[in-house]
């Protein structure tokens, strides 16, 4: 047995120098913060079409999920880079921990609440009185700020990643995610014209969620990687709107390669509402940009509820790594 | 179409006649068992779909009570940690269909001490396994569901990664302790179910080869379905998105909301047309569907078509091949009289015509054509004879005419050397040869005899009795005889021989050159008219004779005037007055005398052309019915010398 545990230290020692010396390329591992869903599908789409490889990277992805956390990832060093809720960047480095973000690439908030008509929700001011399912706290910041600025008093119910306690009416709103427990309700037998939606960004809480994450260590260290991954990244984002089926194709793959259920309309309608979400300004916009407003508002709500004391300075926060 | 031959078109029209009524008897046929297959299709497959779903809802309706009495035994009585778990375990153990069993706490609520406390008991390998479940449990479908909504609830069917590691549905009652009047919820007792012996069940459902069930739950995923990639994966409304396929969205609706029904549905293995029928499954909201493949259900009705369609092809051919020979045996006799008929139309009457046996219609119509060949035969033979006798009768009458005509002066003027009258006359048979008759010669130097005459009839009978007359009068009008005399001779010899009792009209005078005094006499002839320069058109004052050759002792008397110089006579027979134009009206006398007087100052070859003319102009192209004949003689003594 411990023969066996020093030959593993012996190759995962040696593996990193051996590889990155034989092409000239760099090691790097990325995790994103869930499953290899179409929400990654541009990070998968530039591994499988050589896209790190031409910026000179040798990547491995490590598939996200519940059992993959990116911040202890990144704090471990066990991975490079990670993606993160903008929310959770901040909160982050606002506890101590020194990652920077070095490209916001979702734009948009997809966070929403959804509500049955026929329940007679369709308006905010409907939702005054009802029981409402959260997800954890960092999910919660947008919905406590959208029921204080409508004077509305709602029971908070947990809400797990089921559907089920708002689809059996457990709860009169449920969260989700536009791209994907709003397609998850449609396709248990929801038509869109039974529901009533809120979308936060909407209402003047617009937090834009996924992020590329590095250490600031590593980014001093090797400031031209980042820039690489940024760039492929995008470039594989690009790709993957430009050819939706190949995409999903390696989405299908990357899910059922980690024995994960997943249904090919689902992902295509997650991968449209992820072009949706990263082009919101159109295609030609520069990809990668996080906005100083777009900062101020997530932290200041972080702040408001208690989840950060101080707001880390944006220049300390964030480093831009792509292309005007 | 209508080009076409008989036994074509005879063909054509019984054949689609046939066809039309083959091809409805083969529909009804089939419209017919197919109605009665499918009705009998719906019976056996609700038959079958609510046996299925009977025994399902048996063994979740015998599971559901094993939770409810737990439940309701936690709120009835007091109970200690030990006691718990030896209750859950009992009740895994005794109920075979139970596959896991727990009673779980709201935090703290069984002790201060533990957030969480839920004892799990479930089966592995026939082995009772025990477990604290490892997981917050408080967001768990089976925990909150039941909680929020305050009464027991079947989950969605789920894959328990932490305590039961199958593919589970379960069974959740909640249970509460009332403290001071207020009833607080405490937690859920659960019973979880295998779905491996509901898949069994719904996997053995076999319709014909590719028939199967499926069953839906509450929220559309396929819980079971021979697909694997559907179970628990897809759900009916993201097949019908990828598919692009709207009714089956609505049918999943449907079945979702506890619909039942039998509907055509599309196999998703086979993509074969299937009628699925589907029930709900009461006790959990599921639903089950059963799909029986349409073409195999329908294989003994195709079978039994394709039977029928071939014998009815069979029939096609042989009533096909009997019409071809049929309509052949009648139209070729036919064929060969149209063949015959064109060579007899271009004149070859001498064809032998074919021989029909039959004595059918076509036999008589053989029959009737070859008499009317030797009948147009014959008819042709006596006209051609017919007509080369006609030919030469009329050769012989146009050498009649010549003859006739020979014998009239027809050099005008007659006498180029006198100056002291003139005459001209002219005759128009109006066949060939006429009875008319004039005649003009010097009896002695001084005397001219003139004459006109109309036999009665017409034609040669007519034209021989005008020679007779003409050859008489020239040889009994000789010197110093009165015209009464001539007449009267003449008459007495025509009355002699005269056994066709014909009879002439005539008009005879003689005209002393000299003098101008003209001696006449008119056997029952029209009076010549006396034209003068001061005075109208008049006749001569009748002498009162009768016609020639009708009494041999008649009397005939003569007249005389005097012819001044200028003075014309104008000589006609009844052909003149009695011309008829088109409506059959007379060119009468009075229409002759206002002409006469209009013409009397021409010349008397004028007068006498343009009469013809009047008469001609006045029967427009209508046939000349009668001769005409016209003479005028004008005196003009000295005076043309002086």
């Amino acid at each position: 047995m411990r023969k066996i545990v020093c030959f593993i230290v012996l190759i995962l020692v040696c593996a990193p120098c051996g590889a990155s010396g034989q092409l000239g390329l760099k090691k790097a591992t990325f995790v994103p913060q869930w499953v290899p869903q179409a929400q990654f599908a541009g990070y998968y789409v530039a591994q499988e079409r050589g896209f790190y490889k031409k910026e000179g990277i040798e990547l491995t992805i490590i598939a996200g999920g519940p059992n993959s956390p990116p911040l202890d990832l990144l704090k471990e060093g066990k991975a490079d880079l990670a993606t993160l809720w903008l929310a959770t960047g901040i909160q982050a480095r606002a506890q101590g921990m020194n990652l920077v973000n070095i490209a916001q690439i979702i734009q948009k908030s997809a966070l929403m609440l959804v509500a049955k008509k026929a329940n007679g929700i369709t308006s905010v001011q409907d939702l005054d009185g009802r029981k409402v399912g959260l997800w954890g706290p960092i999910f919660q910041i947008q919905p406590r700020a959208f029921f204080r600025m409508y004077h509305l008093n709602v029971k908070v119910v947990p809400q797990s990643y089921s559907v089920d306690l708002f689809l059996r009416n457990g709860v009169d709103a449920a969260s989700a995610m536009w791209y994907n427990e709003y397609h998850r309700i449609l396709n248990f037998g929801m038509n869109p014209e039974e529901l009533t939606t809120f979308f936060f960004h909407e209402h003047g809480l617009n937090f834009p969620e996924d992020g590329i994450y590095v250490m600031e260590k590593t980014l001093q260290r090797d400031p031209e990687l980042c820039r690489a991954f940024v760039k492929a990244s995008t470039e594989g984002w690009r790709y993957a709107f430009a050819h939706p089926e190949e995409s999903l194709d390696v989405v299908m793959r990357n899910l059922r390669k980690e024995y994960i259920p997943a249904t090919r309309v689902h992902q295509k309608w997650m991968l449209a509402r992820m072009k949706d979400l990263i082009l919101s300004e159109g295609f030609s916009a520069p990809m990668g940009r996080l906005a100083h407003e777009d900062y101020d508002r997530v932290a200041r709500g972080l702040q408001s509820n208690g989840l950060i004391e101080g707001i880390p300075p944006f220049h300390e926060f964030y480093n831009k790594c792509h292309e005007e | 179409m209508k080009n076409r031959g008989i036994a074509f078109k005879l063909t054509v029209l019984m054949m689609s006649s046939i066809t039309l009524i083959l091809a409805s008897v083969w529909l009804y046929n089939y419209s017919f068992s197919r109605r009665i297959i499918i009705a009998n299709v719906e019976k056996n497959a609700r038959n079958l779909a609510l046996a299925t779903v009977n025994r399902i809802d048996s063994v979740l309706l015998t599971v559901q009570k094993v939770p409810s009495n737990m439940a309701h035994f936690l709120e009835s009585f007091s109970y200690e940690g030990g006691d718990l778990l030896k209750l859950i375990r009992s009740m895994v153990e005794n109920n075979p269909e139970i596959y896991g069993a727990t009673i779980a706490f709201e935090p703290y609520a069984y002790s201060p001490n533990s957030q969480a406390f839920a004892p799990y008991f479930h089966k592995r390998d026939d082995k009772l396994e025990f477990t604290y479940i490892p997981y917050e449990y408080f967001t768990w479908d089976w925990y909150q569901i039941p909680k929020e909504l305050d009464r027991a609830i079947w989950t969605e069917p789920y894959y328990d990664e932490g305590a039961g590691r199958i593919v589970m549905t379960t069974f959740s009652v909640p249970f509460y302790r009332v403290t001071m009047g207020e009833r607080v919820f405490m937690g859920v007792v659960t019973a979880d179910v295998s779905l491996s012996w509901l898949q069994d069940i719904v996997s053995s459902i076999k319709v014909t080869q590719t028939g199967y069930g499926f069953l839906l739950s509450k929220n559309g995923t396929f819980i079971t379905h021979p697909d694997p990639d559907l179970m628990m994966n897809e759900t009916i409304f993201t097949v019908a998105e990828a598919r692009g396929d709207h009714d089956m969205r609505n049918l999943g609706r449907e079945m979702i909301h506890g619909g039942a029904g039998f509907t055509p549905f599309r196999s998703l293995l086979t993509e074969k047309g299937c009628w699925m029928v589907y029930l709900p499954v009461s006790s959990s909201g599921w639903s089950l569907g059963v799909l029986f493949p349409q073409d195999e259900l329908m294989e003994d009705i195709f079978q039994l078509n394709r039977i029928v369609l071939f014998l009815s092809l069979a029939g096609f051919m042989l009533i096909l091949v009997v019409i071809v020979l049929i309509s052949r045996s009648i139209t070729r006799p036919l064929r060969a009289l149209s063949n015959a008929t064109e060579h007899v139309a271009k004149g070859n009457l001498g064809i032998v015509l074919p021989s029909v046996k039959t004595k059918d219609e076509v036999g008589r119509l053989a029959d009737s054509f070859q008499k009317m060949v030797s009948s147009l035969r014959q008819y042709i033979k006596d006209l051609t004879e017919t007509t080369a006798a006609k030919e030469r009768i009329e050769s012989e009458l146009k050498i009649a005419h010549d003859i006739q005509m020979g014998i009239l002066h027809k050099t005008f003027p007659p006498f180029p050397d006198r100056s002291d009258f003139d005459i001209y006359a002219t005759l128009e048979p109006a066949r060939e040869v006429g009875g008319d008759l004039y005649d003009f010669f010097f009896m002695d130097p001084d005397h001219l005899c003139f004459t006109i005459g109309d036999v009665s009839g017409k034609g040669m009978p007519a034209a021989l009795f005008m020679a007779v007359t003409k050859t008489l009068l020239k040889t009994k009008a000789v010197r110093s005889l009165t015209p009464d005399m001539v007449l009267t001779q003449v008459n007495r010899d025509l009355c002699l021989d005269n056994p066709s009792s014909m009879f002439v009209t005539l008009f005879l005078g003689i005209l002393d050159v000299r003098t101008g005094e003209v001696e006449y006499c008119n056997g029952g002839h029209n009076p010549p008219y006396l034209l003068r320069w001061e005075a109208d058109a008049k006749p001569l004052e009748s002498t009162g004779g009768v016609a020639l050759g009708v009494l041999e002792s008649a009397v005939y008397h003569s007249n005389k005037m005097i012819l001044r110089e200028g003075d014309s006579l104008f000589l006609y027979t009844d052909g003149v007055t009695e011309a008829m134009n088109s409506e059959e009206a007379f060119f009468t006398e009075k229409r002759l005398v206002v002409e006469l007087g209009f013409l009397k100052g021409e010349g008397i070859r004028d007068i006498v052309c343009k009469v013809k003319e009047k008469i001609r102009s006045f029967s427009e192209g209508a046939p000349q019915a009668d001769d005409i004949t016209i003479m005028a003689l004008r005196y003009f003594g000295y005076m043309r010398n002086s």
